[in-house]
């Protein structure tokens, strides 16, 4: 199984992040590798043009979440700026009947999949735990307790298998959830029925303050191949490289080969959440190193190489990254908020005694409101 | 009608879902050739095969975890958790997931699953055997939650269960497993009492025993014995926990003024609780005395050699029956 690295036991997962496998380096240069080459031998430059204005319009997307948050319009906001490619970069590889089950931060993922503005913001805002309908984008809702998706999705695979179809499920989560029993269980199990799904580990370094060093010793990554799952490290900041790797993973799991696992080695440059400060537990220096190690100019320095970054694009994906944050700032200030007793909607899909006593006592008490009202 | 032990007849249960439905799914530890620890799922894999009865790796949690992709997937899982102290691992998966992904997702995504649990004490088990986490459930909006009591009920509800888009936790007591009885399997389950109502066990008249599981047959033998001193018990067998049908109690309870609650979990903050509070709300002004519980001591379920302490006896509850008629009780002249 060529797919299969052997990791040098020696490395360490925080600061040997340069053992990953890779198709463009930090400066933007193209090099080869003998695994990946072979899964992007068909994207042109016109993919990568895409590739660039999908990052592009997620941290768009992104920043105007954290503006929203810092002008009170959302509760909260979990920034994924550094972590793009990672998310495109795998997200793009799924067929569109494929089934994602992303975590919190994978704003990307819900992008890639198809959501709309409202998608992005109005969970955040508090107007819904989740705003699509998972069945129709293909796409969980993002999941908030620490890896238990990955369950999830290998549950989903199993499906799959029983139904005899040959879509995969990818499950998303990062760092931290690899210390989770969740995490552990579902490589178990889908190793063991091997189900078709993809673990994608986002290794974003930190989970809140605490450094990867905690949740690992030994390149997460590696620990794959211990339950019988083929693995791969590779550069998350490079789009090219986690397209490729999940086209390999994909492909396996596709072809009934089992799951397969990818840790996408990036950076939070951000913080955790728009609670939290991270300059409390990091170094300038450290985000000032990953700044450099920049996902997007990395495609930029590419795409100019090649002669194919010009005014035109730049002004073209300018317009639309605007045009995406105004929609994305229009559904966040335009939300309505639901009737009150909308929260006693869907707790269950059955009439249930209890709760339909519940809402109506509280009807009951909303309308006296109403009748007080109306006495004047 | 045949006879069926309350295993045989679960048994059954499965064995027509899953013949009816081919969506219907039976996941768990040691349920494929051995037929589950009290044999429950005997004979289902060879019957249904291995792709639908499936024996999982010894992780509750992602057996929990994986039939809600299973679920997403248009699945309908029955899951077996071994032991009631062994659904513990898999609470987050039930707590978290299984009860909220309807909510979460403003209806878009169902359920289905149905989370079989062996429970209960007096079977003499080892620690972790013979829980009675019952309450944290019935807190968990989302879930419902039953207990049943006989073959009948345990052979239609599990496949009222299994029809259900809601997530179920349904109690098995263990110490009724070999419990034989009369079973109509040809029932139609959408015909038969819902899962949600409960059954008058007795008719009675001076006080109202309200109990679940295994304890309705020590609430039964409790009315036998008081006949003897002249007092009538309603017993009420609840089958749901959640919900709770408060339209049959409150009939009783405006009939008898008097309550009795037993079950044999823990007090505090227990079913038997919240029976009591909402029965005081709803019906104060039929109540001739304050309602009594009967339950569990709150202690870690003891050592099986004094299990017999723990788990309310007929003697107990006959007890709590002189406290609500107010007659020379074990509490007479102490001071509370």
């Amino acid at each position: 199984m060529t797919t299969v690295r052997t990791l040098n036991p020696m490395a360490d997962p925080a600061t040997d992040v340069d053992d990953v496998a890779r198709l463009l380096t930090p400066a933007g240069e193209r090099v080869s590798d003998a695994d990946l080459q072979q899964w992007i031998e068909d994207v042109d430059t016109t993919a990568i043009q895409r590739l660039y204005r999908d990052m592009v319009l997620l941290r768009r997307i992104d920043a105007e979440g954290v503006a929203l948050q810092r002008q009170g319009q959302v509760g909260l906001w979990p920034p994924c700026q550094g972590q793009e490619a990672t998310q495109i970069g795998t997200a793009r590889a799924l067929r569109a009947d494929d089934f994602a089950f992303p975590s919190y931060r994978e704003t990307g993922v819900v992008y890639a999949r198809g959501g709309k503005p409202s998608d992005y913001v109005l969970a955040w805002r508090g107007e819904g735990h989740s705003t699509y309908d998972p069945h129709e984008l293909h796409t969980a809702t993002q999941q908030i307790i620490i890896g238990a998706q990955s369950l999830h999705a290998v549950g989903y695979a199993m499906g799959v298998q029983r139904d005899g179809g040959d879509q995969v499920a990818a499950a998303y989560f990062g760092d931290g959830a690899t210390s989770q029993g969740d995490v552990n269980e579902a490589m178990v199990f889908a190793s063991s029925f091997g189900a078709p799904v993809v673990f994608v580990c986002t290794n974003n370094q930190w989970a809140i303050s605490e450094p990867v060093s905690v949740q690992a010793r030994f390149p997460i990554a590696g620990r794959a191949p211990g339950f019988g799952i083929p693995s791969m490290r590779v550069d998350g900041n490079d789009v090219l490289a986690c397209l490729a790797a999940m086209r390999w993973a994909i492909d396996h799991a596709r072809k009934g080969r089992g799951p397969a696992f990818i840790e996408a080695v990036t950076y939070r440059m951000g913080p955790h959440t728009t609670s939290d400060d991270p300059t409390r537990y990091r170094d300038k220096e450290e985000v000032e190193i990953w700044r450099r190690r920049d996902p997007i100019d990395r495609v930029e320095a590419l795409l100019r190489t090649e002669g194919a970054f010009d005014d035109d694009l730049v002004a073209e994906v300018a317009a639309d990254a605007d045009a995406l944050a105004d929609e994305v700032r229009q559904a966040a200030m335009g939300a309505v908020t639901r009737p009150p007793l909308s929260i006693f909607d869907a707790v269950y899909a059955e009439p249930h005694s209890g709760i339909d006593a519940q809402r109506a006592a509280y009807a009951a008490y909303l309308d006296g409101f109403a009748a007080v009202a109306e006495e004047g | 009608m045949v006879q069926l032990t309350m295993a045989k007849a679960i048994n059954e249960g499965l064995r027509r879902a899953m013949a009816d439905d081919p969506k219907v799914l039976v996941l768990g530890e040691d349920i494929g050739k051995l037929g589950g620890v009290f044999r429950v799922t005997d004979r289902l894999q060879e019957e249904f095969g291995a792709q639908r009865v499936i024996d999982t790796p010894l992780a509750e949690s992602g057996i929990v975890g994986t039939a809600v992709g299973l679920a997403l997937r248009g699945f309908r899982p029955v899951v077996e958790i071994q032991f009631d102290g062994f659904v513990y691992p898999a609470f987050d998966q039930i707590v978290c997931q299984v009860a909220k992904l309807h909510y979460r997702t403003r209806g878009n995504v169902r359920m289905p699953l149905t989370i079989r649990i062996p429970w209960a004490g007096g079977v003499g088990a080892a620690e972790h055997h013979s829980e009675s986490p019952e309450a944290y459930f019935v807190h968990t909006s989302g879930l419902r939650v039953v207990a049943v009591s006989n073959p009948q009920d345990a052979y239609v509800m599990l496949r009222q269960a299994i029809a259900s888009d809601d997530p179920v936790v349904y109690f098995e007591p263990k110490r009724l497993y070999h419990t034989r009885a009369e079973v109509h399997l040809d029932v139609d389950p959408a015909d038969a009492p819902p899962m949600g109502l409960a059954r008058v066990a007795r008719e009675g008249t001076d006080v109202t025993v309200l109990t679940y599981g295994a304890q309705v047959a020590t609430a039964l033998d409790a009315a036998l014995a008081a006949e003897e001193d002249g007092i009538s018990l309603e017993v009420i067998d609840l089958r749901s926990l959640s919900p709770v049908d408060y339209r049959t109690i409150g009939a009783s309870v405006r009939k008898t003024g008097r309550v009795v609650v037993t079950h044999e979990a823990a007090r505090e903050a227990g079913v038997g609780a919240e029976l009591v509070a909402s029965v005081t709300e709803r019906c104060f002004h039929y109540l001739e005395s304050p309602p009594v519980r009967v339950t569990g001591h709150d202690i870690p379920y003891p050592p099986a050699k004094l299990e017999k302490h723990h788990v309310p006896d007929l003697d107990r509850v006959l007890d709590a029956v002189d406290r609500v008629l107010e007659r020379p009780n074990s509490l007479t002249g102490v001071e509370l």
